[in-house]
């Protein structure tokens, strides 16, 4: 089980909600577990949301591990120049 | 992914070392082809009719006196680009932004192109193609396009992100939020509060190449297309979408490019030349103009910007919070969110909020200008943290110090930072010389901090061992400022040969796997790691051809100084084979050496770095002038320091025009009024100070050689350093960028008015 926080349009789709409790092992199994729970997350999904693990955000390693007791933390995908 | 990212604090030969550019030459002695440069057999010439209006809704085009004019080829308006989009919403902005279908948006939208034998004709069929249009009321300031009494530009936008849904469509397509802790307490514990609102024009990247590309599609459906971009995997992805094409049928050649900084992320042209091609049966280049630049490319957002922070007396900060509204063009985008993801980022702050508001309007479609959003929200958040330091007697860079976050720091956007170097930039700042360097009459001094999240993203790379030993590097994300001498080091570092035995080009779409694009300061983090794994597989198969050559197990055979070498005491009489000797020997060992990698660079290290600015300012005209300017970067590990350096500058120069000059003017008719670079103001050499440049190295973890990017962090400080110079010398604080002489003259005046009526 691991915590995920989530940033605020996110939360607000979670019912109010800043942080999640999952079982997941990675980030793919981690998002499948969040659209399951809340359809409204898929879109998002869709978009393209960043994971940080312990502050390194991972964009598109979806194989990555979640660490027990790791501070998961949900974001946007960002743009650059 | 089969590589190991962790950075192992290795000892370097050939990195960190100054070789010469590889494509140094054919640049200073005018060879190297750019957008404009290549040219095809038959070949038409195209261009884009534009709309005058700022918002009009196009009820008819007529086209038939254009088609029939002698030497005209193919005419195209939306209906030849139907929709394929399926659904995607950014892409169908992308395709309405390339051609107008039901409304012209901003000054500038196109509306119909032509593709014609000359040049002459096809201005002559742009004339000859009517259009009826219903001019609609436009709006392009942030703040009135928030107001209730706007003129809506989609009225199916209605806003995201807001607790209660709501029941009219709006400009505002979305707010976002972030922070922590609790700001109504933090404030409640502040002795001291500054409060300010701010405001930044719009700028473009001002890339001295103009958009250029020549499209051909041949009779059997697959294409080619040669073009200046950042990134010409993405461009392929986005043109066989929106022409309803495979992919692989696209070939995608980028040229050299005269500058991006962003604005060549995003695909306006090339879409409306391949669809040119397809009608017309022939090549057709498309060239936009300066002016056409200017109004139908992507600068970036104008801005509104509310601060407030809460300090103690000693100091610590115990609250901040910003409200920030950026202007998006007239298709949603996520420019204020980044606003407010980065505007805090640089301090530990226990209580922090912040908002963003995206903000439609009837100007061009906002595109990221080198890291995006950042510059206007540090502008806003380094000129209070400045103020707020004067109002506590405290030495701003020593407030900045007590403040700055640092390991095991919450970041305002969220995550807990690793190691970071915000904190070292600002010791070398305190420790320059510069901040000792006396100033004279009407001269003041500024610093600022600035911080970008860089990234990573797909890669690939191949790297070919020739018979003769020398090696061939073929990458796929454009080279905006150096990349392919930093990966030519990079590879001559694994494969301990060199720097001058490896040539790497960039390849095209058909022969390399999928790249992201060049942004993000993402190409010499991204594709060394891509090269650094290329080059390790390489390794594997010399190890094992030496082995062949020599009869002795693959096992006992190791990779050192660009040499196999057969290890222990059995086999003290064998030479060392070089790289050279393997790949001679290798037609008869297995055939071509190769090392291929694909991958995605994930774990960016994000960058912070602190400007140093003296400016002087002449109290009777506003006019100003950048006496010295010193840049303090962290670079995490700086694979060509040259480049680097190149990186540090360019983004000061870019920041000191954008702070001092640059400004998209609009009238009152909606239409831009300097679309030209004598009217819209870039800085010249004459106009800036050498830069002086300090590179810091705080290693990555998540690369092998602790690789961060480097070339977007540096435009970030510019605007609140310079800003804060100004500030202090004219004893005015300033709060409109860009700070022009009539605007520096106008504050100086009203602060002059408001001391004699006092």
């Amino acid at each position: 089980m691991v915590e995920v926080t989530l940033w605020g349009s996110l939360g607000a789709i979670a019912g109010g909600k800043s942080k999640v409790e999952i079982e997941a092992k990675d980030i793919r199994e981690l998002f499948r577990k969040l659209a399951e729970q809340y359809p409204g997350f898929e879109p998002y999904i869709d978009r393209g949301i960043a994971v940080a693990i312990d502050g390194v955000i991972y964009r598109d390693t979806w194989s990555k591990e979640l660490p027990k007791g790791a501070e998961i933390f949900l974001l946007p995908r960002l743009a650059g120049g | 992914m089969n590589f190991d990212p962790r950075y192992s604090g290795r000892n370097f030969a050939s990195v960190g070392t100054r070789p010469i550019r590889p494509d140094g030459v054919d640049k200073v002695t005018g060879r190297a082809r750019y957008g404009a440069d290549f040219n095809m057999a038959g070949q038409l010439v195209g261009r884009v009719l534009r709309s005058p209006h700022a918002h009009a809704t196009i009820r008819k085009i007529d086209t038939s006196k254009a088609e029939k004019l002698n030497g005209v080829k193919a005419v195209i308006t939306a209906a030849d680009l139907p929709d394929l989009t399926d659904g995607d919403a950014a892409l169908y902005d992308i395709l309405d932004n390339c051609m107008a279908r039901k409304k012209a948006l901003y000054d500038g939208h196109a509306v119909a192109a032509v593709a014609a034998v000359d040049a002459r004709t096809a201005r002559q069929a742009l004339k000859l193609i009517e259009i009826d249009y219903e001019v609609l009321p436009h709006v392009t300031d942030v703040d009135e396009a928030m107001k209730h009494s706007a003129p809506v530009l989609d009225d199916t936008i209605f806003t995201e992100g807001l607790e209660q849904e709501p029941v009219k469509p709006s400009n505002v397509t979305k707010r976002s939020q972030y922070g922590h802790g609790d700001i109504h307490a933090g404030f409640g514990q502040a002795d001291y509060v500054v409060e300010r609102s701010f405001k930044t024009e719009q700028t473009h990247q001002g890339y001295i190449e103009p958009h250029a590309c020549v499209a051909s599609v041949s009779a059997d459906g697959t294409a080619d297309l040669w073009v200046c971009t950042q990134g010409h995997f993405v461009y392929r992805q986005h043109c066989a979408q929106l022409l309803g094409m495979e992919a692989s049928k696209l070939r995608v050649t980028s040229s050299e490019i005269g500058g991006g900084f962003g604005g060549k992320t995003h695909v306006w042209a090339e879409p409306v030349a391949l669809a040119l091609s397809r009608k017309a049966g022939r090549p057709v280049k498309l060239v936009m103009t300066r002016d056409e630049v200017f109004r139908a490319s992507g600068p970036t957002s104008a801005t509104s910007i509310d601060v407030r922070i809460g300090a103690r007396k000693d100091g610590t900060i115990t609250a901040a919070e910003a409200t920030l509204r950026y202007s998006c063009g007239p298709y949603a985008g996520m420019w204020a969110e980044l606003g407010a993801m980065t505007a805090f980022a640089c301090y530990n702050l226990a209580n922090v909020r912040t908002v963003g508001y995206e903000v439609l309007v009837n100007r061009p479609k906002t595109a990221a200008y080198r890291a995006p959003s950042a510059p206007m929200a540090a502008f806003a958040v380094e000129s209070a943290v400045d103020e707020l330091a004067k109002e506590i007697g405290m030495d701003p860079v020593e407030f900045r110090i007590r403040n700055a976050a640092q390991e095991g720091t919450r970041s305002s956007y969220g995550p807990v930072y690793g190691p970071i170097g915000i904190g070292p930039t600002l010791e070398a700042a305190k420790n320059h010389p510069h901040m000792q360097a006396p100033l004279g009459k009407n001269q003041g001094r500024g610093m600022a901090c600035g911080f970008w999240f860089n990234f990573g993203g797909q890669t690939c790379t191949d790297l070919n061992i020739g018979m003769d030993g020398s090696v061939s590097l073929a990458v796929g994300t454009v080279d905006v400022g150096g990349s392919r001498a930093s990966l030519s080091l990079v590879a001559a570092e694994e494969l301990g040969i060199a720097y001058e035995q490896v040539k790497a080009v960039v390849a095209d779409t058909s022969s390399l796997g999928y790249n992201d694009m060049t942004d993000g300061s993402r190409g010499t983090f991204s594709s060394s790691m891509a090269t650094i794994s290329a080059a390790r597989n390489a390794i594997k198969i010399l190890r094992e051809r030496a082995a062949q050559m020599w009869d002795v197990p693959v096992d006992d055979v190791v990779w050192e100084n660009g040499h196999a070498i057969a290890k222990g005491e059995k086999y003290g009489n064998l030479a060392a084979l070089s790289l050279r000797e393997i790949a001679a020997g290798s037609g008869k060992t297995g055939g071509p050496i190769a090392g291929h990698s694909e991958l995605v660079a994930d774990g960016a290290g994000v960058s912070f770095a602190t400007h140093i600015c003296d400016i002087e300012v002449d109290p009777e005209t506003g006019a100003t002038r950048v006496l010295r300017y010193t840049v303090l970067q962290d670079a995490g590990k700086a694979v060509h320091p040259t480049y680097v350096e190149g990186q540090y500058q360019g983004g000061a120069a870019q920041g000191i025009g954008w702070a001092l000059n640059e400004e998209y003017v609009y009238g009152k008719d909606g239409r831009l009024q300097n679309p030209g670079f004598l009217d819209y103001r870039i800085p010249v050499c004459s106009d800036l100070p050498m830069i002086d440049t300090q590179i810091l190295e705080i290693p990555n973890p998540n690369h092998p050689y602790g690789v961060r990017g480097v070339g977007e962090t540096s435009i970030v400080p510019p605007l609140a350093a310079i800003a804060n110079a100004v500030s202090n010398a004219a004893g005015v604080r300033m709060t409109h960028i860009p700070m022009s002489p009539p605007r520096i003259l106008a504050a100086i005046e009203a602060e002059r008015g408001g001391r004699w009526s006092k």
